[in-house]
């Protein structure tokens, strides 16, 4: 297993469980990449009808089932709350919510679940389904739970013999195995043996101060989030995306930037997260800013994961390309891996996420 | 010197000391609570880093006691 | 308006570099966060006359930036200038013990604070504790501030370093014997290899537990000691937050600068604690140096002064470090960071999960995360998963709140 993010965590959780010994590398440890720097977003009301939208409902299941199996990663069914400024996006979103098969959602005034916020929206769609967890503790504690063992060094390249991968060479020497699983996240695109068009996507996260009891109680986000997360402009795009946490802080998003694997503060762009965040909960005026972060979110051509057989190489998996719903698709992702690795039937149609579509 | 209060009690301050050297001085060494295990805090480096006496004046929340000078007439709780 | 320097921080260094800059004519404007300059060491002293320098108090910087002309700082108000100047101090550096977090558990450097700027009397009857030479001024001050100082402990013991760092630097010795005697004239004890290993109190301190420490500094033979407020301080964290926005380069805990104070950053000066704790006196001298990289070259005299007194710093820094056997004074309840209120326990269980470095403890077990960002706790963490304490970056070196950062992009070049 290559990556000790909630991929790879899921991953080795459900292999193990059917059985396969797994060893996860990783160079910086257990979440030290994408999965350090995201809110732990469980959505399934920001996907458009598909297959996505089929991999996060299993996944929104699994989550539950994984939050009694194993816990500690401050899982809570929060629940998504969608607002629309206008009455003409509150048709739009209403007709999308309305599209999304298998997604609890109703039209709602939107003060009568967020009393913070502005008034003169037109209104929201509420998603009771939409979750939250701590993205690192989960990671934390699926890998724990697996038994699989953690080697934290670099994997320098895929080991291939004739058509096969058969292991990895490490910064600590060659590990062999009948399976690779590539979930590598950011950097799952870049080994010359198996490339992948994975590419990363900036985004920035402004954390507030902590309260004693947070003015937000759900995940509260505008419907431009939806538009912006399966865009494909080149330039900067924010929408305002705004949840408290269990330690108390408010975290704000979300801005989307292609600037390969800069992670540089903005400090424009975090004035924009701050408009669209008071813009939204004028409360939150007077809240204090403590810090802030970038994180970088693999995207691929057509905004879908990858995950599957690798379509040159015989005993390769990947399971990346997750953009910035990792933490939600883990688990169903996990769960096609474990299908495809070790037999059993993927809990969703494999062929639109196979890794060949590219090619 | 001045007078500001604290919870409804009059504290002296001498001209250009902070808040919470005020309090400190007037025996009251607590004025707050955290938010997890309700432990009191007050003064502890005293130089605007750790963010223990935060404190409400007139109104404005979560402001360093050690680093804001009293004025008379001042609200202060926690 | 835009200016030739701009300094940050209003202590000895930064004070003396407005001043000389101001002297040979540049347009220099002096920022600090407090009311009132001096920073920690001057605060109390009367408020220095800066003529030609534009003084801007009560401004906590944010933020500061490259711009196209020079430099932006960022605080309520945003300060253009051409070269910036860093001179931003320290903070002390504590450890965590049982009942740290009490109130009337003090900074060795708060508690002076306390009395030199804010003219209180910290507490009526004190422990002092911790390690390194500041403490023995510390303890003067309040003796004559009308403390009872009932014990001053230092946690290292007399080295053969120390004694040739003292015997090379006679009035530095001198000066340490002062303090050595006016202790003694008070009766009051100076124990090495002692530490305050633990408070007690209900609602605030009302005496502490004292233990010998091993070289290592593990506690044995433990007593009890009445007192109401306790001083604590082992040694200082230069406060490089800016310097870090910035990229300036780093060794260990403070910004790298030459002999001009000149960082790796092109425009970008850092002077005093911030390069290194060294004391007052040496902070002034580099002061007066960064100046001088600016106009004209630096005298000879300076450069000799500047050498000779980092020369001693670094061996005072040697002579006083933290030893690791302060981990066992702590009980798994025991708070490692104050903010969060993370114990030892939640630390051990994170690094049972994985959490092999300070970043990945941070994300697992929240210490650090709170409201000072790892600045008390930040070099506990560090060396619990055996890591040599290193600054981390900070995007806001100040909170602010959300609707002052709506105003940022707005007010360039206000």
């Amino acid at each position: 297993m290559v990556g000790a993010g909630i991929v790879g965590a899921s991953c080795a959780y459900a292999l193990t469980r059917a059985g396969v010994r797994v060893t996860v590398v990783d160079r910086g440890g257990v979440a030290s990449g994408t999965t350090g720097a995201g809110e732990g977003n469980v959505l399934v009301s920001d996907k458009e009808p598909g297959p996505e939208l089929e991999l996060a409902l299993r996944s929104n299941t699994l989550w539950r089932e994984l939050d009694a199996e194993c816990g500690g990663f401050e899982w809570e069914a929060k629940g998504g709350l969608v607002v629309a400024e206008t009455p003409e996006v509150l048709d739009a979103l209403t007709a999308f919510a309305a599209s999304q098969q298998g997604v609890e959602s109703a039209v709602v005034d939107p003060r009568d679940l967020e009393p913070h916020l502005a008034e003169g929206l037109a209104g929201g769609v509420h998603y009771p389904q939409d979750a939250q967890v701590q993205p690192m503790l989960a990671a934390a504690r699926l890998l724990r739970a697996s038994g699989a063992r953690l080697v934290q060094t670099a994997v320098e390249r895929f080991l291939v013999s004739g058509d096969r991968v058969t292991g990895v060479r490490t910064g600590q020497g060659d590990l062999y195995a009948d399976a690779v699983v590539n979930a590598a996240g950011t950097w799952a695109g870049s080994f010359a043996q198996a490339p992948l068009p994975i590419r990363p996507r900036k985004g920035f996260i402004l954390v507030t101060q902590p309260f004693a009891v947070p003015p937000v109680r759900h995940k509260v986000y505008t419907a431009a989030y939806v538009t912006n997360v399966a865009s494909d402009a080149e330039g900067l795009e924010t929408s305002g995306v705004i949840e408290s946490t269990q330690a108390g802080t408010v975290l704000i998003g979300a801005s989307r930037q292609r600037v390969g694997y800069d992670t540089a503060i903005d400090y424009t762009v975090l004035a924009k997260l701050a408009r669209q965040a008071v813009g939204l909960f004028p409360v939150l005026a007077d809240a204090q800013v403590m810090r802030a972060y970038a994180g970088l979110r693999p995207y691929s051509p057509d905004h879908l994961p990858v995950i599957g057989p690798d379509h040159r190489l015989g005993g390769l998996f990947h399971a990346c390309g997750h953009e910035g719903a990792g933490i939600g698709l883990a688990p169903a992702t996990a769960e096609m891996i474990t299908a495809q690795v070790a037999g059993g039937t993927p809990p969703v149609d494999p062929a639109p996420f196979a890794p060949g579509r590219f090619a | 010197m001045i007078e500001f209060r604290f919870e409804g009690r009059a504290i002296s301050a001498e001209e250009g000391q902070s808040i919470g050297a005020a309090l400190h001085a007037a025996g009251i060494r607590s004025w707050r609570t955290t938010r997890f295990g309700g432990r009191p805090r007050g003064l502890f480096c005293a130089i605007g880093a750790c963010f223990d006496c935060l404190l409400t004046v007139n109104g404005v929340p979560d402001q360093r006691a050690c680093q804001t000078v009293a004025r008379a007439g001042d609200e202060v709780g926690p | 308006m835009s200016y030739d320097l701009a300094v940050v921080g209003a202590g000895p260094a930064g004070l003396t570099a407005a001043r000389v800059a101001a002297k040979r004519g540049l347009r220099v404007a002096l920022i600090d966060g407090y009311a009132r300059t001096g920073g920690q060491f001057l605060r109390g002293a009367a408020q220095p006359r800066l003529t030609g320098v534009e003084v801007k108090l009560g401004q906590r910087v944010w933020a500061v930036e490259k711009s196209p002309g020079g430099f932006q700082v960022h605080a309520s108000a945003t300060t253009t200038a051409a070269t910036l100047l860093i001179a931003t101090g320290a903070h002390d550096t504590v450890l965590p013990f049982p009942g740290w977090d009490l109130p009337g558990v003090l900074t060795a450097g708060g508690a002076q604070a306390l009395v030199k700027g804010e003219r209180i009397r910290p507490g009526a009857e004190m422990v002092v504790a911790g390690t390194g030479p500041f403490l023995l001024p510390v303890a003067v001050t309040l003796l004559e501030a009308g403390v009872r100082v009932k014990e001053v402990l230092e946690a290292n013991r007399p080295s053969p370093l120390m004694a040739a760092a003292l015997a090379r630097n006679p009035s530095k010795a001198a000066e340490a014997l002062a303090y050595v005697r006016r202790l003694a004239a008070a009766r009051v004890p100076y124990r090495t290899g002692h530490a305050v290993v633990a408070a007690h109190g209900k609602d605030s301190v009302e005496g502490v537990t004292v233990a010998r420490l091993t070289p290592e500094w593990r506690p044995y033979a433990w007593r009890t000691v009445d007192c109401d407020t306790v001083a604590v301080g082992y040694g200082f964290t230069p406060q490089v937050d800016l310097a870090l926005q910035l990229g300036c380069e780093l060794s260990g805990d403070h910004v790298v600068a030459d002999d001009r104070q000149r960082t790796s950053v092109e425009g970008v000066l850092a002077a005093g604690e911030v390069t290194g704790v060294a004391g007052a006196p040496s902070a002034v001298v580099e002061g007066a140096l960064a100046v001088h990289s600016l106009v004209g070259e630096p005298p000879p005299r300076l450069l000799a002064e500047k050498a000779r007194l980092r020369r001693f710093a670094r061996a005072l820094e040697r002579s006083y470090p933290v030893r690791d056997g302060w981990r066992d004074w702590l009980t798994p309840d025991t708070v490692v960071c104050r903010c969060e209120e993370v114990t030892l326990r939640a630390i051990d269980e994170a690094r049972d999960l994985g959490a092999h470095d300070p970043r990945t403890l941070k994300l697992l077990a929240r210490p650090g995360m709170g409201w000072c960002q790892g600045r008390m706790c930040g070099h506990a963490v560090a060396r619990l998963t055996g890591h040599e304490p290193a600054p981390q970056k900070r995007p806001f070196a100040q909170p602010i709140t959300l609707a002052d950062l709506t105003l940022h992009d707005r007010e360039d070049n206000a």
